[in-house]
């Protein structure tokens, strides 16, 4: 590594021919932080093959047991009401390398130390913590959406001999989209524990635990009327709603509701991000 | 130019800086000393806006630093903990910092040039050496071209080829202008390349002055003399009213054939050399002695070692006279001494 260059061309015309920078540029640098490691790319890929493998598989197991009178309970519900089936079993694992992604987007920020150099280019603090969740969110929304979508498609071709699917039919449409968007606000649940947390394996042990393991603990309260109510209140819990064709028997919330509740945590936990990225010495 | 006033920061119970107060002015390198703990890396993160002060203030141009509309483009800083995800490419990490600024890509490929990384810019950071790393960081404090320049501990860990290119960088830069901070806990590395000095110890300021003062204040200077003649040459010294001794090493029963050695102090090399053609005494060796560079450190930091009272002992026993008068460390110290 030699450098001969002398170091006065430090000083250069194009450090000073430029525009004001704004949000717009914010954006573009988060993109280029999210697109260039590793992690981004391969959480995504195993988003993406898990749910839609696990979709197939789920869908044709559980036909195959239907046709010929195996497992009566899971076949029941593939029955009563597919598309929630379809939408539930491989998202219901594939959604972990969202939370995982969600999570290490903010965490390797503080692990790397890159928050220092982020913080000195934005010293205001929140337009960071912004500008990342706009493009984390909108990253995730584009690629929820069409695994949604390939999933259902995948789904209702496996599904078709024992049952007929389409997203005509009432409530579809809207629950396919809805887990999409569900995923897009699990990315930001999960950003903002990042947030809070600040180090990888406790952020991501949390939002998995969260999301596995306390949700399905709640559900040992659905004896009790006020349980109902903590169950359905529980944010991912709530979310999941809007990917239901069929409201569960119990369900105390409307899927708009739910979504909405899932929304409103989400925004709580970023607003606590947010005021501690700004109070916190970094 | 950077102001620092009455700035306080407690961690806990503990003072990291306590009520320090400094000015670093444009157009010179102003070295940031202290031993280990002193409280320079936090009083240059909260010159940064990383850290917030317990009270007091630390501004940039008359601004706190999280008031400028494009920060990278008026300070530029070398922090001493990384700052770049191992898995990102130089490129992109210099991208994405020349994005939040509204830089142009091509400001990035020049930087890349002028610090020598553009063969390995779109490597993994990760897989840098050191002196790559610190070259990297050099790009990405010199990305928006600023005026006021942060290096925390530049040179740690580098090999020499590095230290004297962070040294060479430093020196143009001020040449040009610019205000140029530097920290370091190495004194000796400070006088070769610092034209302005503050010394802190314990959070607190010891001394703010020109380099050759803050030597000059220390425990006097030192001249090492090799001299076929030692007696001939401590009479003439004595005589100038300096002083000198005969080392150890000096002693002419392990001298093997080597001229026994003076230390002298009180009179400066020049006045030696002239002493000695005067007398026509044979002179083999005449060294000033950077070493008491590190004594009138030492003299000034003994009190504010953050490790115990073991080297603060052995410290003011070593401790030659004259403190600084004007620090109050020093004055405290000399009433117990």
């Amino acid at each position: 590594m030699s450098t001969t260059a002398a170091p006065s061309q430090f000083a250069s015309v194009q450090a000073r021919q430029t525009e004001r920078a704004g949000f717009g540029h914010l954006m573009l640098a988060e993109w280029t932080k999210i697109r260039s490691v590793r992690s981004t790319v391969w959480s995504l890929a195993i988003f993406v093959v898990v749910t839609l493998a696990l979709t197939w598989l789920f869908c044709w197991l559980t036909v195959h047991a239907l046709q010929t009178g195996r497992a009566p309970r899971r076949t029941a519900e593939l029955v009563a009401d597919p598309v929630t089936f379809i939408l539930q079993t491989g998202m219901g694992l594939g959604q972990l390398a969202i939370c995982v992604l969600g999570a290490l987007t903010m965490t390797t920020e503080y692990s790397t130390g890159v928050i220092r150099a982020s913080l000195l280019a934005v010293p205001k603090r929140l337009p960071v913590l912004a500008a990342k969740c706009v493009v984390f969110a909108a990253l995730i929304f584009v690629i929820g959406e069409i695994v949604s979508f390939v999933s259902f498609f995948i789904g209702k071709a496996v599904v078709h001999p024992v049952v007929d699917v389409s997203l005509s039919q009432p409530n579809v449409t809207r629950a396919v989209i809805g887990a999409g968007l569900y995923l897009t606000v699990l990315s930001l649940f999960a950003l903002a524990i990042g947030s809070l947390i600040r180090h990888s394996a406790g952020a991501i042990a949390t939002v998995i635990g969260l999301v596995l393991v306390v949700g399905g603990l709640l559900n040992l309260l659905d004896s009790y009327d006020w349980g109902r109510h903590v169950h359905d209140w529980f944010p991912t819990v709530a979310g999941s709603y809007i990917t239901r064709i069929i409201p569960a028997s119990d369900q105390v919330l409307s899927p708009w509701q739910g979504f909405a509740v899932f929304c409103g945590w989400t925004a709580l936990l970023l607003a606590a991000g947010a005021y501690l990225l700004k109070r916190r010495d970094a | 130019m950077i102001e620092v006033r009455d700035l306080t920061k407690k961690f806990g119970s503990t003072l990291a800086v306590d009520h320090l107060s400094f000015t670093v002015q444009p157009g010179r390198v102003t070295g940031f000393l202290g031993p280990n703990g002193a409280g320079k890396s936090t009083t240059m993160r909260i010159i940064l806006g990383l850290d917030h002060p317990t009270s007091g203030s630390a501004t940039i141009n008359g601004n706190p630093y999280a008031d400028l509309p494009a920060p990278l483009r008026t300070v530029g800083a070398l922090l001493e903990a990384k700052s770049v995800h191992s898995g990102r490419s130089a490129r992109n990490h210099l991208l994405f910092l020349a994005q939040t600024q509204g830089l142009p890509s091509s400001r990035v490929d020049a930087m890349l040039d002028l610090v020598g990384l553009r063969p390995v810019a779109n490597k993994r950071a990760g897989t840098f050496s050191l002196g790559m790393s610190q070259r990297l960081g050099v790009a990405a404090a010199m990305l928006g071209d600023p005026q006021i320049l942060l290096l925390d501990e530049p040179v740690n860990g580098l090999d020499p080829e590095g230290v004297l290119w962070i040294r060479n960088l430093m020196k143009h830069l001020a040449s040009e202008g610019r205000t140029v901070l530097v920290s370091s806990h190495l004194m000796n590395e400070m006088a070769v390349t610092a034209d302005h000095i503050i010394v802190i110890g314990r959070g607190r300021l010891l001394a703010d002055a020109a380099t050759e003062d803050v030597i000059a204040r220390g425990s006097g200077q030192s001249v090492r003399v090799r001299t076929p003649d030692p007696e001939r040459l401590t009479e003439l010294i004595t005589a100038d009213g300096g002083r000198a001794v005969l080392t150890a090493n000096g002693d002419n029963s392990n001298g093997a054939g080597q001229a026994p050695a003076l230390l002298v102090t009180g009179t400066p090399a020049s006045r030696v050399g002239e002493l000695a053609a005067s007398a026509s005494v044979v002179l083999h060796e005449l060294t000033p002695q950077l070493a008491s560079l590190e004594d009138a450190f030492l003299e000034l930091t003994a009190d504010s070692l953050e490790f115990g009272h073991l080297e603060s002992a052995s410290a003011r026993l070593q401790a030659a006279p004259a403190g600084l008068p004007s620090e109050p460390a020093q004055t405290t110290d000399g009433s117990i001494r």
